[in-house]
């Protein structure tokens, strides 16, 4: 536990890691500008803070004003839960989180309307919310708002497949009381470019889990923020991602505690395989001085396969308070342990075998907690495909 | 009745200062039901042996061969090598993190036998084993060594051995760290694996307290990367008297 606002990680090879070893962050993460105007939001040229681990030049369709095309969408409604519209105007009147950059604030100004997906209030469906979105190689902006009532219990999936330049902002704001968990899956073709800005609003003792499951497209990039509407909430974020060669998955993590008595726990694990495979974890937490009684922490941890991969990880943690319960992160990144590899074989498990017992092994902390089934399976099945590379 | 055949063995590994010789010919023969009991002092070597036996990478066979009734061990991958027959108890077991031990063991004893256990007697054959090595059950689901204590990892060291009933057995100082009591346990385990299936078992340790327990046919000094003298059960009774003065004495 540190009172002090922590250093980045200085890993064990710090040839993965080496730009983040000098990274002192200047502004407090509270002063990054949100907005509706696209203008507040200059191009990226790859400089700035937020975007410096990014590959901006492939991203530049998705930053231009240019309207595109909705994704294919299919979906299961269960019992208690609707999908409309709203205009963009009533979205402005909602009080949902701004824009917070250029990709973010071109999906709000290009995507037609607001979808809206709304969970009754005390609604209990025992069936996950299955939404899947395909690309069909088209540009695509999406703005989604989901809303759960009060006591709420709800699990959503969002799966994303195909090929796209898809950009969007989903806000999911929940009731008091509610428990909400929010799996997003990227199993995109490996040419898909994805960006976007996830925001969740913690209602008063509310339960929100953000899963994110990446394993395709060129470029993911997932932000993912969460602030507290009342005290009591409680926030997990929990990933998982496996990047091949050329893959460049960015997922970056802002937990805003003002509320108090909140607790948030953010869990990150991601596996490297093939030239230029490159993750990117930031991982924010501010607990202003008003968030007393907050308890956090944050866990980074990065599996390097083979050569020429890379991941950069760094936790960042702002505390203008002293009456915490706890605040804490973790982060590391290692290469696969040729030692575990022959204790295994030594067993007389095969080299295939043993490597996926490994990695498996390496993920199986963040999947066991996962608890949608559906999903669990499916991605231990997904890994082992990545680590046969016939992903 | 097998055989396992040492003979000749040179074994380097590559150092910052360059290559090293590390084995400088080595010679053994152990046969089922043997115990054979290796000693010697820090570094000359003992680890390196089992380990170039086991197939580690990291050590490279210069010169000599190693052969299980007759078959070419060191053609072997390292898992081919266990699944012929050979175990290495490990002196430093590896954590495998997230891996757990009912998993790894069911996955271990499916490679070495060709095929799955039948469900109902492994879980039997598995709460017996832990059991008779005073193994709290609830290990089976934590990751492989994964925060064990010494005593723990040896123990699970033992307990692959009594469940894959290997051919030949090398533990690595499978007795350093154990208290007494453990190791009178870890030691039964040892021997009732040796029953059971007439493993030859090359002991490989520092002291020679494990040996009041396992009671060797033959005793090797292994001093400098060789055998120096070999004996029966009272050559070790001679060491723990003498020390290896003077056998590092003849070799400087
Ligand atoms: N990978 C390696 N790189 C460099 N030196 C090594 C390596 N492995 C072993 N050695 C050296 O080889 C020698 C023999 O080591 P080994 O571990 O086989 O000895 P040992 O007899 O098992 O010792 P101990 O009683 O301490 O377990 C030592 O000098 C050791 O430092
Ligand atoms: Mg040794």
């Amino acid at each position: 536990m540190s009172l002090l606002a922590s250093k980045p990680q200085t890993s064990e090879y710090p040839g993965h890691t080496d730009s983040v070893a000098a990274f002192v962050p200047d502004q407090s993460r509270a002063e990054r500008t949100t907005s509706y105007a696209v203008a507040d939001f200059p191009v990226p040229s790859g400089r700035e803070e937020e975007w410096r681990f990014t590959p901006v030049d492939r991203l530049q369709s998705l930053f231009a004003e240019t309207a595109g095309t909705a994704l294919r969408r299919e979906e299961f409604l269960p019992e208690g839960v609707t999908l409309s519209s709203l205009s963009r105007e009533e979205w402005l009147a909602s009080g949902a989180p701004k824009p917070a950059d250029r990709a973010a604030v071109v999906a709000v100004d290009q995507a037609q309307s607001v979808t809206v997906l709304d969970v009754r209030a005390e609604a209990q469906p025992e069936e996950p919310v299955r939404i899947s979105l395909t690309g069909e190689g088209a540009l695509s902006h999406a703005h989604t708002l989901v809303r759960v009532g009060q006591f709420a219990k709800v699990t959503i999936v969002l799966r994303h497949e195909g090929d796209a330049q898809y950009s969007e902002l989903l806000s999911v704001v929940v009731g008091d009381g509610a428990d909400v968990t929010l799996v997003t899956v990227q199993e995109w073709d490996d040419t898909a470019l994805h960006l976007g800005q996830h925001d969740v609003v913690v209602g008063r003792d509310a339960t929100v889990r953000h899963i994110a499951v990446t394993l395709g497209g060129s470029i993911v990039r997932l932000n993912t923020n969460a602030s507290y509407a009342g005290p009591g909430g409680s926030f997990e974020a929990l990933g998982v991602s496996f990047a091949d060669a050329g893959q460049h998955q960015e997922h970056r993590l802002f937990v805003d505690h003002e509320a108090p008595h909140c607790r948030s726990n953010v869990e990150y694990k991601s596996a490297l395989q093939g030239d230029s495979a490159h993750t990117v974890w930031v991982g924010d937490v501010l607990i202003r001085a008003s968030a007393e009684g907050t308890d956090t922490y944050e866990l980074n941890r990065n599996l390097i396969l083979t050569d020429g991969a890379r991941a950069d990880s760094v936790p960042n943690l702002e505390i203008e308070t002293g009456e915490i319960a706890g605040a804490g992160h973790a982060s590391a990144t290692g290469r696969f342990d040729d030692q575990q590899l022959f204790y295994l074989q030594a067993r007389g498990i095969d080299e295939d075998t043993a490597r996926r017992l490994v990695v498996r092994g390496f993920f199986a902390s963040i999947v066991g907690r996962i608890g949608v089934p559906e999903i669990e399976s499916h991605l231990m099945e997904a890994i082992d495909r990545e680590l046969e590379g016939t992903a | 009745m097998s055989t396992l055949a040492v003979t000749d063995l040179h074994v380097t590994v590559e150092t910052e200062q360059g290559t090293k010789e590390i084995l400088r010919g080595v010679t053994l023969t152990i046969n089922s039901g043997e115990t054979h009991a290796i000693m010697g002092p820090n570094g000359s070597g003992k680890s390196t042996l089992a380990y170039s036996i086991a197939g580690h990478p990291k050590y490279t066979v210069t010169q000599g061969t190693v052969t299980l009734d007759g078959e070419d061990v060191l053609a072997m991958s390292v898992d081919e090598r266990a699944r012929a027959g050979l175990f290495l108890a490990m002196q430093y077991p590896v954590e495998v993190p997230g891996v757990t031990v009912s998993n790894f063991l069911r996955t271990a004893k499916t490679a070495i036998d060709g095929e799955a256990p039948k469900l109902r007697t492994w879980v039997k054959d598995l709460k017996q084993a832990m059991g008779a090595l005073r193994m709290d059950p609830k290990v089976s689901e934590r990751g492989v060594n994964e925060g064990f204590s010494g005593g723990e990892k040896k123990r699970h060291e033992i307990l692959q051995m009594e469940l894959l009933k290997p051919k030949f057995a090398i533990l690595d100082e499978t007795d350093s760290g154990l208290d007494v009591d453990a190791l009178r346990i870890v030691s039964e385990g040892v021997n009732r694996a040796k029953e059971t299936t007439g493993s030859g078992v090359l002991l490989i340790t520092h002291y020679t307290r494990i040996l009041g327990y396992i009671t060797p046919d033959f005793v090797h000094v292994f001093v400098d990367g060789r055998i120096a003298e070999q004996g029966g059960p009272e050559l070790a009774d001679r060491l723990e008297a003498e020390g290896y003065d003077r056998f590092q004495g003849a070799s400087a």
